[in-house]
């Protein structure tokens, strides 16, 4: 209870926490669409093995996440020591043994985290109905076609989730971010396809 | 025995925490603590605050470990009020 209130403080004292709302929307929505682009791609170019299927997709999964983690942890870590060293100039004093200093060492490690949490969660999401097909567990539509449901299910849940943070229409803006997918979808089959 | 019943600080500190999270997470160290926080002066990063503390027994190091948690820095104690709690008991008994 103390931690989850610490870390609530120095998310508060950085105003960090749009930050990572934005994360969470950004790499989210990286990972179902990438995730989305490559079933799309096997079942355009006629694949059959799940087990190749999934392999891939997680390698790309692990991929979005890794990059996550490390992108977010290498800008926000230097973006928290900027900021700390021009308050620490501000205030005439030291201020790693403050809140101040725990927010510029753990703040970065949380954003990059939730930045590399994201999209992989998504990700693997997406492909559980790949390896519940794989584990045998049968499924009412072929494993791919769920991937592909549940992926455009997402992407309209993190446009509702967008709408609610903008205060706007859920509805609108669920289907705004439904589209982009679906455009994708279009894209790659008129692309890809031919 | 001795006690602090009145501290008035002036206090440097960053905006954030903004000055009711301040005022808050002094007024945590004790009970009965009762925390007036005045902004004296403001500047691009930092302000100038007076705070004004009063409780039965103020415990100093604590309010200032909680002053230096949060990114202030104290630069005068401005004012004190002490009070011998014995003396004043001795002295009600012999009225």
């Amino acid at each position: 209870m103390f931690m989850l209130r610490r870390i609530k403080f120095l998310l508060d004292i950085t105003h960090n926490r749009d930050i990572m709302r934005r994360y969470v929307v950004v790499n989210g929505f990286d990972g179902a669409l990438t995730m989305l682009g490559l079933i799309i791609g096997f079942i355009v170019s006629e694949a059959d093995d799940l087990s190749v299927i999934i392999s891939v997709c997680l390698g790309a999964a692990i991929a979005l996440g890794m990059s996550g983690l490390s992108s977010a942890y290498i800008s926000e870590s230097a973006e928290r020591k900027h900021a700390l060293g021009k308050l620490e100039q501000a205030m005439i004093s030291d201020l790693r043994e403050s809140a101040h200093g725990d927010a510029s060492r753990w703040v970065p490690l949380l954003t990059a985290l939730v930045n590399g949490l994201s999209p992989l969660l998504i990700s693997l999401l997406i492909l559980s109905p790949i390896a519940l097909s794989i584990a045998g567990v049968p499924l009412p539509f072929s494993p791919l076609y769920s991937a592909i449901v549940i992926a455009l299910l997402l992407i309209f849940l993190l446009g509702v989730f967008l709408g609610s943070i903008a205060q706007i229409s859920w509805l609108r803006s669920g289907l705004q971010t439904l589209f982009v997918a679906i455009v994708t979808v279009i894209l790659i089959y008129l692309i890809a396809g031919s | 025995m001795v006690y602090v019943k009145r501290i008035v600080l002036d206090v440097l500190k960053p905006h954030q925490p903004n000055t009711l999270e301040f005022s808050q997470r002094i007024a945590g160290v004790g009970i009965d603590y009762r925390v007036h926080l005045i902004v004296l002066e403001v500047d691009e990063n930092t302000e100038t605050v007076q705070i004004e503390i009063t409780a039965n027994t103020i415990d100093f190091a604590a309010v200032q470990a909680v002053i230096k948690d949060l990114g202030g820095s104290l630069h005068s104690i401005d004012e004190v009020e002490v009070c011998n709690e014995a003396e004043i008991q001795n002295e009600v008994e012999a009225d």
